[in-house]
């Protein structure tokens, strides 16, 4: 038995080294338990491109399909819309899309390869509700204002045929434009940017 | 009496685990101010709703599964084919809205009696805890009958994190486990709900019971019953807990268990309130309903992100509605504990903030309309007022004397004593002598005849004194 007293400095290294030890040891542990909880394999391979034929959709008319889980909608524009659609700048937020998210083939103010067939993800940029399609000019509930666009019912953004969001509305940014390419005049594939076949 | 068998078993057990210590402490000998009135049934009533959640919750998930294919069905297979499953499965959801009531209940009754005031900053601490627990415990409840509302409802919340900039959108994506909400999010969600936040919330109301009992109870007076001891060392103003108020919530318990029970079998739904119409329709990620609201308890929330017409901003503003309450004990500068004795502004300004809640809940669960987003706006600007003013107007509060003790000084005998000795000046003013016109006697001695009339200057006077008074009192 050591009859010299405590070594106090001696029990602090200790007690601090442990320390140390422990907190690296637990920071370890921590990485799968917490990485588990990351999309599983099968989940990210859940993301196939699907094929859409769109010669029945009819003007004016909007189809949905489903797209890595997520609704993706094919909007056949009139004229009227198109013409509509080049007077709203001024009352946009982002009428160029320069801080939006879609593929350069869509980065145009009709935002779509041609300009009649309109391609977007039906996710509102606010939180992530469905925005409800309403074509229709200046209908009792959304006022004069209206113009034909996309109305999110769960915090009002107001977005038009184009997916470009309005001023003064929760939404930051216009819709999200996905990869897509037309593989004949009457078929596009979602999930493949027209970009990456040419390369 | 002569020791049996069963008092040496209790002895034996005694010896080896401290219940009556543990009784004693918590229960029989801890004192708590004589003056609870009914506010003060909505912890013990919290407790209630708590164990009901948990031995209702245990039992669905005998018959729930947990899988986005079979989750709705397993719902529906609960309420009609499993014998009292929509009883259970009632109690259940109506249990999640009533700990809700309660809850709020409960902290409208701390907040107006200065419950979160030193030295009882601690106990809101844990409590404002326990409700942020509260609430993720019921919102990942609700994802699971997988209805549209389920899903919907989870989106958007998920979403809020999204706002976050730099780690937003993996954060998101952690959470649900996929890119969309979806069998993974919902498995987890089952875990969180039925495992992981249950823990926590029983280890933050023993907590919060632990701290309260450290520190002892406020009550609707606002003193300290600790500073005026009996020659035992008992609260002068106290009464042991058991059985005074063991007794007194049962009470209590019966009239929440006749309202709980009249919804549970007459209105479980609340008119969609409760149970949301959108609900009874399985989750469809292509189409959200038209008009998604969260559940009633979430709503003044809600309303406030909506009032923001900016994306992180609303998120900001949301998470701060619920972090300016963790602060309240730093932001009130009064003294003076219950609003009985504080000044006219506080009572305004609470007054001004109830109506607020209660009208940003209502608007959560409206359609979003130009006037109603107005009306949010103003109401989350009144919301936010309350609190991040309170330490100037609280500040030049003008405050009323707080009685050091409940129990007054005087016994009866004295008081009765003393308003004997105000009695006959006080009809001395009520009253005046009058001469009594008499045909009896000289007339030089007709003045002599006096009789007691009642004067009605000094009957105004009076009445004048005592309606000040009560004007007084009521201020």
């Amino acid at each position: 038995m050591n009859n010299k007293g405590m070594d106090k400095s001696k029990r602090q290294f200790l007690t601090s080294a442990l320390t140390v030890v422990g907190a690296v040891g637990s920071g370890y542990l921590a990485i799968p338990f917490l990485a588990q909880m990351q999309p599983s394999v099968k989940a990210m391979a859940a993301g196939a491109p699907v094929e859409v034929d769109i010669s029945k959709i009819e003007t004016g008319q909007l189809i949905r399909v489903a797209w890595r889980g997520k609704p993706v909608w094919i909007l056949n524009r009139t004229p009227e819309v198109l013409a509509t659609l080049r007077t709203l700048d001024s009352e946009l937020r982002d009428p160029l899309s320069n801080e939006s998210d879609q593929p350069p083939s869509s980065k145009n103010p009709g935002r779509s390869i041609k300009p009649e067939i309109f391609v977007a993800v039906g996710l509102c940029t606010h939180l992530g509700c469905s925005p409800t399609f309403r074509p229709e000019i200046a209908p009792n509930d959304l006022g004069e204002q209206w113009k034909g666009g996309f109305f999110c019912p769960c915090h009002g953004s107001w977005f038009d045929l184009a997916g470009r969001v309005y001023r003064g509305v929760p939404a930051p940014s216009n819709l999200e434009i996905p990869p897509y390419r037309y593989i004949t005049d009457t078929r596009i594939i979602v999930g493949e940017s027209s970009e990456e076949k040419k390369a | 009496m002569k020791p049996t068998r069963l008092n040496a078993c209790g002895d034996w057990v005694l010896d080896r685990f401290p219940v009556s210590k543990f009784w004693n402490e918590h229960m029989a000998h801890y004192y708590a101010p004589k003056n609870f009135n009914f506010w003060y049934f909505f912890g013990s009533l919290a407790l209630l709703v708590l164990v009901n959640q948990i031995i209702t919750g245990i039992l669905l998930t005998m018959n729930y599964k947990p899988d986005a294919k079979l989750a709705f069905d397993s719902i529906e297979y609960i309420m009609r084919d499993v014998p009292w499953g929509w009883l259970v499965r009632y109690m259940h959801s109506t249990g999640a809205s009533a700990f809700f009531i309660v809850i709020y209940l409960h902290m409208f009754r701390g907040i107006m009696y200065g419950s979160f005031k030193h030295p009882r900053e601690l106990i809101w601490i844990f409590g404002m805890l326990l409700f942020v627990a509260l609430m993720a415990e019921a919102f990942m409840g609700y994802l699971l009958p997988w209805g549209q509302m389920s899903y919907w409802g989870a989106q958007v919340i998920i979403s809020l994190f999204s706002a976050i900039p730099v780690i937003g959108d993996d954060l998101s994506l952690w959470i649900r486990g996929d890119y969309v909400i979806a069998d993974a999010t919902l498995n987890r969600f089952f875990a969180f709900h039925v495992i992981a936040v249950p823990l926590v919330l029983v280890m933050l109301v023993f907590m919060h019971i632990v701290a309260l009992h450290e520190v002892g109870s406020n009550n609707p007076d606002g003193i300290e019953i600790k500073e005026s001891k009996d020659p035992w060392g008992h609260p002068v103003d106290g009464i042991p807990f058991h059985p005074y108020y063991t007794v007194k919530d049962i009470v209590g318990v019966a009239v929440f268990l006749l309202f709980f029970a009249t919804v549970i079998f007459y209105m479980p739904e609340m008119g969609g309130y409760f149970l949301e119409h959108a609900n009874f329709i399985p989750a469809d990620p292509m189409k959200t309903p038209e008009h998604i609201a969260p559940v009633w308890y979430f709503t003044p929330f809600y309303s406030v992100l909506r009032a923001i017409p900016d994306k992180f901003a609303g998120v900001i503003a949301m998470g701060g509605s619920i972090v300016v309450l963790f602060l309240l004990p730093w932001l009130d500068r009064c003294p003076v504990k219950s609003i009985r004795y504080r000044g006219g502004i506080f009572k305004k300004a609470l007054f001004l903030f109830v109506v607020s809640f209660i009208a940003l809940g209502y608007l959560g669960t409206q359609p979003v309309t130009p006037v109603a987003t107005i009306l949010a706006r103003l109401f989350t600007t009144i919301y936010f007022g309350f609190f991040l003013l309170m330490p100037i107007y609280t500040r030049w509060e003008k405050t009323k004397p707080v009685p050091k003790s409940l129990t007054k000084d005087h016994s009866l005998e004295e008081q009765l004593h003393a308003i004997e000795e105000q009695l006959p000046a006080l009809i001395e003013e009520i009253t005046e002598l009058k001469p009594v016109a008499t045909e009896i006697g000289h007339p030089a001695f007709k003045s002599s005849f006096f009789n007691r009339r009642p004067n009605p200057v000094g009957i105004k006077n009076v009445a004048t004194r005592l309606a000040k008074k009560l004007i007084e009192s009521l201020d």
